[in-house]
């Protein structure tokens, strides 16, 4: 007889489990007049049913345990995504978004039903308008893509209320792909500035390019590559001085908590991804949140509504003199803002510092262990992450950071992000985030020293890397040149 | 509460590694002009049983489903949420996972999401989901944007059926994009087709309509879509998917583009959000959608498996060139979605829809049988109706409140900033009736109306 063997935990969909007659929920039983539903619905009653799974719970159940089970997450272990922040994702707070009065509040029940909500909103803007160093905030943005597009559309209403529409938008070369993208979904051109040799933005290049037409620069500070731009005020006041505004992207904010505020560096808006620096989950891809911050000068174009605190000391929903209007359908991502104002309290101000302290040691600490072994292209002391280079593995033995990424896999550790920043050859982005330990932080090293010499003792090993994981990789070609990418009870 | 777990006398030697003396040392690549050299004017951190105890505090002080019987719906439902779909998003290997970047270790999230998207293809009668929007209005968004770049057009229309925060969200982008908007209004509850056929021409690239639309009516989806197809224009029907085991799905109906908001899909209501963007299309659109897109493949040893796919329309590929700045979806609410039509199938979205919709017309016959109720129309409708109070709307929902009951939401509270020109709003009150309001429950608010 054949070796027993254990029926793969993924590939099996749900639709292939259970039988005709399988069921789970069932609906409650009519207690009102039966009716015709072809005539209540004036002939729009659905001719054949849509082929959905016919399953038990029993089977859900275990469908999604297995799948589970085939998930990394930062529950599961270390997780170094560089400009990801994963750190790890409090349970009261899980269970906060979770209360009744949250989860089950609507967001159009009378307000006065609704303080409690209500003022968890108005404290969680107060106390990003503090850490940020602006006066006003919106929560509305559902992520910080769509924060960063708030922001450029109050820019571009401030812009076109001074009678000064302009064209440009500048963006330095190291810049999240969502700050170009944004900007031309704003209607902006995009105009990039490349990074000095420090890795800060090249000065010299940016004054050549600032002029009036500009009407913005998008800068994440600290950056990609983890350092804190030291011109940080020049370029802030030489946008200025052209009559452009400067955008921060927030997304590296748990480098500076308590330590240094986008407000005070110049920056007229900011966004910040809550899914980030306060510590709720990214939910495999989301949902987030993006509040936006901004200078007084901005604030009257905020998309609404606003939550506001009133005189009386209840809260009621408020809309900016020349708001820019909506940017998505109620109030925000409230269950995500639950969550993010949970892990406010629980640290408080001296915690929230404590955080980026930690999260700036802890990266700094890696660095140090893993020099020598991979090439640190800017050898600087960095913020909350750093930029390894895999160029000389793949000069000397062939080995690509794709390849050192899934040997990480290997050894149960998820990759740091690969090949971005794209200044930099080979990249590898490490962002430890402060609730790492240092067992941890050392096993990675010791990891990614081993792994470096792997690579120099059997490049192979390292090509065919993950040999562990519930499948192996991908053939990514197949699924762009024949594309599957639904289920069909007929296929 | 800290969540790090480095001991002191750890982090002495961690900065002896690093060659600095302090904390202090390692921030002092911040230029001191910058520096913020006071701490943080917030209040002091929490123990857990301090925070849990405040949480509550908020949370017993805002009104929820369970506390006032909820008749409220515009958009945001309280529709029954299985058991099963918490105990899938609560597990955190899902929840605590990132973008599935790495499909050797996301197969859970990556077969969820195709999962999803071939449901959504289902429900909806489209080719092609992608991994989830934000949310409806949003979604709606994107699918304008999307008809401008695949027809070469610059000209939207939307019926004014559609919620009006959709269509101000719309309109906001509009702005920004230079996307030209014409609003179409409707006549007795339903988008006026006279008025759709004058506003047609050669530069439209598409007409927005809502086959559930904000009044809880039915509309006809295949007529606009007929009209809008003579044009040249694309059609792109929004729908409320936990109704599209009663209603025909609108792939059937000729629509090219299906967007919808999926909170009635096992998403609490949450105040409104997070919600979940749904987004499907044809698949000659394809390469011009927006998002994140499942496909299934195989490893090198011919397991099958999935992975992110068409990500050359992506913002982290293609930069400014990208059909959508997109990063962050909802991918969780995606995975209740699934969890959720998982549970009740085909039979049970089925019967779910029916009794929406037979306990809808109970109620509404109820209430306008009080005699304080009139109909500002007769239109078919689904889940949800519009009924005229002979008073004040908002003083009718804030009595209501007092006997137990989120009554309705009056139209004018969300229809004031974008109103529809071919609809009077005072006075009038939308009611929604999920699968959870009972018999008793209606016929005890027909006594609280009656008692007013």
């Amino acid at each position: 007889m054949s070796q027993p063997t254990a029926q793969p935990l993924t590939g099996r969909l749900i639709f292939e489990k259970g039988t005709r007659e399988s069921r789970c929920i069932e609906p409650p039983a009519l207690d009102v007049p039966e009716i015709d539903l072809a005539e209540a619905l004036d002939g729009a009653v659905r001719a054949e049913p849509p082929a959905l799974a016919a399953v038990t719970e029993v089977d859900i159940a275990r469908h999604y345990e297995h799948l589970a089970s085939a998930n990394f997450g930062v529950d599961t272990g270390f997780y170094p995504l560089g400009s990801c922040t994963m750190k790890y994702n409090a349970k009261v707070a899980e269970q906060a978004c979770r209360l009744p009065g949250f989860a089950g509040a609507h967001p159009y029940q009378p307000e006065e039903t609704a303080q409690g909500v209500l003022e968890l909103m108005a404290g969680l803007a107060d106390a990003l308008a503090e850490v940020a160093g602006f006066p006003a905030v919106t929560l509305a943005p559902a992520a910080g893509a769509h924060g960063e597009l708030t922001a450029l559309m109050c820019f571009r209403a401030y812009h076109a209320a001074n009678g000064d529409p302009r064209r440009r938008v500048i963006i330095p070369d190291s810049a999240h792909g969502t700050n170009p993208a944004t900007v031309a979904m704003c209607g902006y051109e995009v105009t990039t500035v490349p990074s000095d040799a420090r890795g800060g933005v090249d000065m010299d290049a940016l004054r050549a390019t600032l002029d009036t037409d500009v009407a913005a620069l998008m800068l994440t500070n600290p950056n990609t590559l983890g350092l804190f731009d030291e011109n940080i005020l020049a370029i802030t006041e030489a946008v200025h001085a052209v009559g452009a505004l400067a955008y921060c992207d927030g997304a590296n904010l748990n480098a500076i908590l308590g330590k240094s505020r986008p407000g005070d560096m110049g920056f007229d808006a900011l966004h910040i991804n809550l899914h980030k620096t306060f510590g709720t989950p990214h939910g495999g891809g989301g949902p987030g949140a993006g509040p936006v911050c901004v200078t007084d000068a901005l604030a009257p174009y905020l998309p609404g509504p606003l939550v506001e605190r009133r005189d009386d000391g209840t809260f009621g929903l408020t809309w900016p003199e020349r708001s820019i209007g909506r940017v998505r359908s109620f109030l925000g991502n409230v269950g995500v803002l639950v969550r993010a104002y949970a892990y406010i309290r629980a640290l408080g101000g001296d915690g929230l510092a404590a955080v980026s302290e930690q999260a700036v040691l802890s990266a700094n600490y890696l660095k140090e262990r893993l020099r020598g072994a991979y090439e640190l292209p800017y050898d600087r002391t960095c913020m909350h992450e750093f930029v390894l280079s895999g160029r000389r593995l793949r000069k000397e033995h062939g080995v690509r950071t794709l390849d050192v990424a899934k040997r990480l896999l290997d050894y149960g550790i998820h990759p740091p992000t690969v090949y971005f920043p794209l200044i930099v050859e080979e990249a590898i982005m490490i962002e430890p985030t402060e609730t790492e330990g240092l067992e941890t932080l050392d096993r990675f090293a010791e990891v990614m020293l081993r792994i470096a010499e792997e690579a120099a003792e059997n490049p192979d090993l390292l090509h065919e890397a993950p040999l562990t994981t519930p499948v192996r990789r991908l053939d990514e070609a197949r699924a762009v040149k024949q594309p599957d990418l639904a289920w069909r009870p007929d296929a | 509460m800290r969540f790090s777990p480095i001991s002191c006398e750890q982090r002495e030697q961690m900065l002896d590694v690093v060659g600095a003396r302090s904390v202090d040392d390692v921030f002092s690549v911040i230029p001191d002009e910058v520096r913020l050299r006071r701490p943080l004017d917030l209040p002091g951190g929490m123990s857990e049983v301090e925070l849990v105890a405040h949480l509550e505090e908020l949370a017993a002080r805002t009104a929820h489903a369970g506390s006032l019987v909820s008749f409220a719906g515009a958009g945001c439902y309280d529709h029954h949420v299985p058991a099963i779909v918490d105990a899938v998003v609560s597990k955190p290997s899902f929840f605590t996972a990132y973008t599935p970047y790495q499909p050797e270790v996301s197969q859970g999230t990556l077969q969820a999401i195709y999962e999803y998207q071939s449901m959504i293809c289902q429900l909806t009668g489209m080719d092609v989901s992608n991994a989830s929007l934000y949310d409806g209005a949003t979604a709606l968004v994107e699918a304008a944007l999307m008809a401008t770049r695949a027809t070469k057009r610059g000209r939207v229309i939307v019926s004014a059926g559609i919620h009006p925060e959709w269509r101000e969200t719309l309109a906001t982008y509009a702005v920004a994009t230079g996307a030209e908007l014409s609003e179409c209004p409707t006549a007795d509850g339903r988008t006026d087709l006279g008025r759709l056929a004058a506003l047609l021409a050669d530069d439209v690239a598409a007409v927005c309509v809502a086959q559930v639309n904000v009044y809880g009516v039915v509309e006809d989806v295949a007529a606009v879509a007929e009209v809008a197809h003579e044009a040249g224009a694309l059609a792109i029907a929004v729908t409320d998917p936990v109704l599209l085991g009663v209603l025909e799905a609108p792939g059937a109906l000729g629509a090219d583009v299906v967007v919808a908001e999926g909170q009635s899909l096992g998403s609490a209501q949450s105040f409104g959000g997070p919600g979940l963007g749904i987004f499907a299309c044809r698949d000659r659109f394809v390469r011009q959608m927006p998002g994140r897109v499942v496909g299934r493949t195989a490893d090198v040893d011919g397991r099958v498996g999935f992975v992110l796919t068409m990500a050359t329309r992506e913002q982290h590929i293609r930069r400014e060139k990208a059909t959508s700045n997109i990063c962050s979806n909802h991918a969780l609410n995606a995975l209740a979605a699934g969890a959720y039509l998982n549970a009740v199938g085909s039979a049970g979205l089925r019967g779910i829809g029916s009794l929406c919709v037979a306990r809808a017309h109970y109620l509404r016959d109820a209430l306008i049988g009080t005699g304080r109720f009139s109909a500002p129309w007769d239109a078919p409708f689904a889940r949800e109706f519009a009924l005229r109070f002979d008073g004040d709307a908002e003083e009718f929902v804030r009595a209501m409140v007092d006997h137990g009951f989120l009554a309705g939401v009056p139209l004018e509270r969300i229809a004031a900033r974008r109103p529809d020109p071919g609809v009077d709003a005072s006075g009038v009150v939308l009611f929604a009736v999920t699968e959870k309001r009972t018999r008793a429950q209606m016929d005890r608010l027909v006594e609280a109306v009656m008692s007013l």
